[in-house]
């Protein structure tokens, strides 16, 4: 059973559809990556999967159970965390806050995953106390994705991870999600730099114009040469 | 120099009184994003409740401020769900025309169920305490230290509890407090009834310094934004500070300017602030 599977999605927004048809779906242990060009409808997906664009058409599988515009709420009670690409923190809130209240629909004791987040990225702990709106970029989004971490999720959406970072802070953060899958947490992300992306992904999804146009495993797609003219830059 | 000490004691009376009202403010504002036209008459409805507890139980003003406190918040978190909840997802000029009309309403009932003369809780004159030529009013005394007890509970709920962090958290980022599964129904509650008890509690104590008016929250509601706008909109510790500010600053301006200006001067700070530093001295949410 596929952890999220998505067939024949139409989404968008104000009656425009943005997606025409797309499918998708992710396995429990898998890094799935989404590439394209801009305006392909890559982060329209991932937020129709998460209950934030509503979808006019096509279902949505979550374990088997039709979560088809299921508000974000009920989404993260289930256990999917979504990090979306901007404005991804509470700025105002200190490191150690932003993480509390990513655990606040799913309560409970919140120090083993406190630890775990930690011991992904031992830099928050450092600076738990931090404000996190002064932090760097690469900070930020270790405190974007240690928020989602703190539902426990089974899924973790993360919308262009690596955006504006430098490419050793690229590196860093491609391996975190590494890290991440390696503890059985299933990983759909949406990626520019998709050579680096595919090279770890299990699979990876070419969107353009919201239709799939592509489909295979990382190293199939980073190898096809049309894929690599149209969609990677040469 | 004695007559400035006095002055800067009025301006931190007035000050703590709107740093309650502006913190309530900005802490609606930060949440739902929209200017509460009603907050002054929130303020005027608390101070009339505590008259009524005052005068049917016979207590004094202080023991009847938790009551009215409370009937406040109830009556803040009432008026949402009645009229603010349903036009809470149209257009934000249209949240803030109904809270003015509710304003009008709300001023009204109390016309209707109070009067529309001038009461005050308690009849006589206080002595005023001697410190060398400094005289202070006893009453001053007290709700400079309501106001810090109050202003220090709110900052502990808003930086201990679950709650109060969800309420900056959704006046910090609304689309990831959504995300993240932080039920704003539940914090949009949770924020009028504390800002309907901390409106209450400022009405209340400017019952203690002045009189009860049905306009006596009305006419403070100006210098309550020039303090949220002062302090940074949504930032309730700005909005602290902003009245402090403003208080002072009114009390202050008295020395070269006649006092019904005072109003003017909160109005001059709110528009001066708004061309040099639009952000708020900590900078706000919008």
């Amino acid at each position: 059973m596929s952890l999220i599977q998505a067939e024949g999605l139409y989404a968008g927004y104000g009656g425009v559809d943005i997606l025409r048809g797309v499918h998708l779906h992710v396995e429990a242990d898998e890094i799935v990556v989404i590439v394209g060009p801009n305006g392909a409808g890559k982060s329209t997906a991932m937020k129709a999967l998460f209950g934030l664009v509503p979808i006019r058409a096509g279902t949505v599988t979550y374990l088997g159970e039709n979560i088809t515009n299921r508000p974000p709420e009920r989404m993260v009670t289930r256990g999917v965390a979504y990090v979306p690409q901007e404005a991804n923190i509470f700025p105002s809130l200190s490191v150690l806050e932003n993480l509390e209240l990513g655990a606040y629909a799913v309560p409970g004791d919140l120090t083993p995953r406190l630890e775990k987040v930690f011991a992904l990225f031992p830099r928050l702990k450092e600076r738990r106390r931090q404000q996190a709106g002064v932090m760097s970029g690469g900070e930020r989004q270790m405190v974007a994705m240690g928020r989602a971490l703190m539902v426990d999720p089974h899924l973790l959406m993360l919308d262009e991870p690596t955006a504006g970072l430098s490419p050793r802070l690229i590196d860093e953060t491609i391996q975190r999600i590494q890290e991440i899958n390696q503890l059985g947490i299933g990983v759909l992300m949406v990626e520019q730099n998709a050579r680096q992306a595919l090279a770890v992904a299990d699979r990876g999804y070419v969107l353009a114009t919201g239709e799939n146009r592509h489909e295979d495993t990382g190293p199939a797609l980073l190898a096809d040469p049309e894929v690599a003219e149209m969609f990677l830059g040469g | 120099m004695i007559e400035l000490i006095h002055l800067l004691i009025n301006g931190i009376v007035l000050g703590s009184i709107l740093a309650l009202g502006a913190v309530g403010a900005t802490m609606i504002f930060g949440v739902l994003r929209f200017a509460h036209f009603a907050h002054g008459d929130f303020m005027a409805v608390g101070a009339y409740f505590a008259l009524t507890v005052v005068t049917v139980f016979n207590l004094p003003v202080l023991a009847a401020l938790p009551v009215a406190m409370l009937g406040m918040a109830g009556l803040a978190v009432g008026i949402d769900q009645l009229i603010y909840r349903r036009i809470r997802r149209v257009q934000p000029v249209i949240l803030l025309i109904s809270s003015f009309a509710t304003a009008l309403i709300l001023r009204s009932a109390i016309q209707m169920i109070w009067g529309g003369s001038n009461q005050v809780y308690e009849v006589g004159i206080q002595l005023p305490w001697r410190i060398g030529p400094i005289a202070i009013k006893p009453d001053h005394v007290l709700i400079v230290a309501a106001a810090a007890i109050l202003v220090l509970l709110v900052h502990g709920f808003l930086t201990r509890t679950r709650m109060g962090k969800a309420m900056r958290a959704m006046s910090d980022n609304m689309d990831l407090a959504l995300i993240t599964g932080i039920p704003a129904e539940r914090v949009i509650m949770w924020t009028w009834a504390i800002g309907g008890a901390l409106a209450a509690a400022a009405g209340v104590l400017l019952g203690m310094d002045t009189r009860l008016h049905p306009t006596m929250g009305w006419t403070l509601l100006l210098p309550i934004f020039a303090a949220t706008i002062l302090g940074g909109i949504g930032r309730p510790y700005g909005a602290i500070l902003g009245g402090l500010v403003i208080g002072c600053a009114m009390e202050l301006s008295t020395l070269v300017l006649p006092g019904t200006y005072k109003p003017a001067v909160a109005f001059a700070i709110m528009i001066l602030t708004l061309i040099v530093r639009p952000q708020g001295i900590i900078k706000g949410s919008v």
